[in-house]
């Protein structure tokens, strides 16, 4: 079954793949810190959306998209337009070369996310996994 | 969208005299002591010195620079003020002096936090100018910096597109010296670099040419390079062609997997050499062959197949990949290099007891995610155990 992006259950379908990936377990075994990504409106998309990826030594303990009035404090944000996340998924667009370009805009603690770069690959992997509905 | 990043190139015959042209006021050099004690320092001194030229030389760069290297070399710089950096030497040196230039412009970073997401703002002191002393590497050329974190037993893969140097000069006459074991080592390097810059996912229209025309020249030109490390007489016309054919296309492969991406035989050299220091072109020379082959029986082997074709190898498409690793053996072994880690001399035991550590660094390498395919834990595992005993890929 497909899910809508960005919905609160495309986010927990991706949580739920990262669960049973082998290689993120392995790569982020002692990886700390929450994701939130931020869905920018552009002519294909007209809302903001955020959703939050709780990710803590190789497993994801929680996913949901959330309310800008409640956003979680992260170490993390990725923030890019609708259409530059659906080239990310659609696997159009590889996640580092989009952050060296900025077409995605990483903040938080760069230094620590050089270290896990095969982690940052399987995040996208899984969510390039999930039957996507535009 | 991409970037291609290129310093100026000035190569051939002469090039290091172009130095004399560089208008510089204060000059740190960075090299390593053992050029210093062969003399290949001193006739760039000179050089620079002509025009006046205040210069310093800090030459405590080592083999697989570490990040405390790369701070007293800030503090070094700190103190000389230059308005021009120079990266004399193999890669070390150079990756050293890219490091050394970015912490003197930006003060409030350290070495781990280089990275390509970010802006440095460079060029507001100084400039940087490389020059090969080996024919390998390709560090003249790219914004990649690998240093060694001592503490952790780790090799980092940092840098910014910024911090590419200004000039590369690419003189040949001052690899022609390079011995045999280095001009073998550091010819399989360049042609990882060709290899991988080409089957790496990241590979572009733009790098494509050159990383095929830097493989081709590798493969025809590193054996005769390798007898005139071996000769009496290396001066004769065809090792002096060899010889500046290898210094072109280490700056060929440079441009090309500098501009796309190394991959597989990179991740796992990167670990050999933090753990067991083996010299980095030998490491990912030995691991080349595997890691073609492991490609090669993936989902889509159609770029390893289109490289060996375009290399000359001939046979059926689906033989290509094993056809094209045996060569690359082939030649390893023609220039006296080892085709296993077992021929390396790594003890068996040791290498049994950092396997886990070696296969949790190499999977989380800068280089392992443009893998043409991707290994799992467990095939890079195994990819480890056939890399050590030498027994071709048959997963």
């Amino acid at each position: 079954m497909a899910h809508k992006f960005p919905s609160d259950e495309w986010v927990k379908a991706v949580r739920e793949l990262l669960n049973n990936s082998d290689s993120y377990q392995r790569s982020a075994k002692d990886w700390e810190g929450d994701f939130i990504f931020v869905v920018e409106p552009d002519e294909e998309y007209a809302d903001t959306a955020y959703l939050h990826l709780e990710l803590y030594h190789g497993s994801s303990p929680g996913a949901a998209m959330v309310d800008p009035d409640n956003l979680p404090e992260t170490e993390y944000t990725l923030n890019a337009p609708f259409s530059t996340w659906r080239k990310v998924i659609d696997g159009k667009l590889d996640p580092i070369q989009g952050m060296m370009t900025g077409q995605l805009k990483l903040k938080g603690n760069l230094m620590k996310i050089m270290r896990y770069p095969k982690a940052a690959q399987e995040i996208v992997a899984c969510c390039a996994k999930i039957p996507t509905d535009w | 969208m991409w970037h291609f990043v290129s310093p100026r190139i000035v190569f051939g015959e002469s090039s290091l005299s172009s130095l004399e042209e560089i208008s510089m006021s204060r000059a740190l050099v960075v090299t390593d002591n053992n050029l210093v004690q062969i003399g290949l320092v001193e006739p760039v001194l000179d050089l620079i010195k002509k025009s006046g030229c205040e210069v310093l030389v800090f030459d405590d760069v080592e083999p697989d620079p570490t990040l405390a290297a790369v701070e007293l070399g800030k503090v070094v710089a700190n103190d000389f003020q230059p308005d021009w950096i120079v990266g004399l030497g193999g890669g070390s040196p150079m990756d050293t002096a890219k490091a050394i230039w970015v912490l003197y412009e930006r003060p409030d970073l350290i070495p781990a936090m280089i990275n390509p997401f970010i802006k440095l703002g460079l060029r507001e002191k100084s400039r940087l100018i490389t020059i090969p002393t080996t024919s390998g590497t390709g560090a003249e050329i790219t914004w990649g910096i690998v240093l060694t974190d001592s503490e952790n037993n780790r090799k980092m893969g940092l840098g910014n597109r910024e911090n590419a140097a200004d000039i590369a000069l690419v003189d040949p006459a001052l690899a022609s010296g390079m011995p045999p074991q280095l001009t073998a080592d550091t010819g399989l390097d360049a042609l990882t670099h060709a290899v991988e810059g080409f089957i790496c996912t990241w590979h572009t229209d733009i790098t494509d040419g050159l990383c095929l025309n830097a493989a081709r020249e590798i493969l025809h030109y590193l054996p005769t390079a390798y007898e005139a490390s071996q000769s009496d007489s290396p001066n004769q016309e065809r090792f002096k062609l060899a010889r500046e054919k290898m210094h072109n296309s280490a700056t060929s492969a440079g441009m090309g997997f500098g501009n796309a991406m190394a991959s597989l035989a990179h991740a796992i050299g990167h670990v050999l050499g933090s753990v067991f220091h083996i010299p980095h072109g030998r490491a990912v020379g030995v691991c080349l062959p595997y890691t073609i082959e492991f490609a090669a029986r993936g989902e889509d082997p159609s770029r390893i197949a289109d490289l060996a074709g375009l290399l000359g190898i001939k046979g059926a498409s689906s033989k290509l990949g094993g056809k094209f690793a045996a060569a690359l053996r082939n030649l390893s072994q023609d220039i006296g290099n080892p085709v296993c880690l077992a021929e390396v001399g790594l003890d068996k035991k040791n290498f049994d007891d950092q396997l886990e550590k070696m296969v949790d660094d190499a999977f989380n390498d800068t280089q392992i995610i443009t893998a043409p395919r991707a290994p799992s834990y467990q095939e890079l595992e195994q990819l480890f155990q056939y890399i050590y005993s030498g027994q071709p890929i048959d997963f």
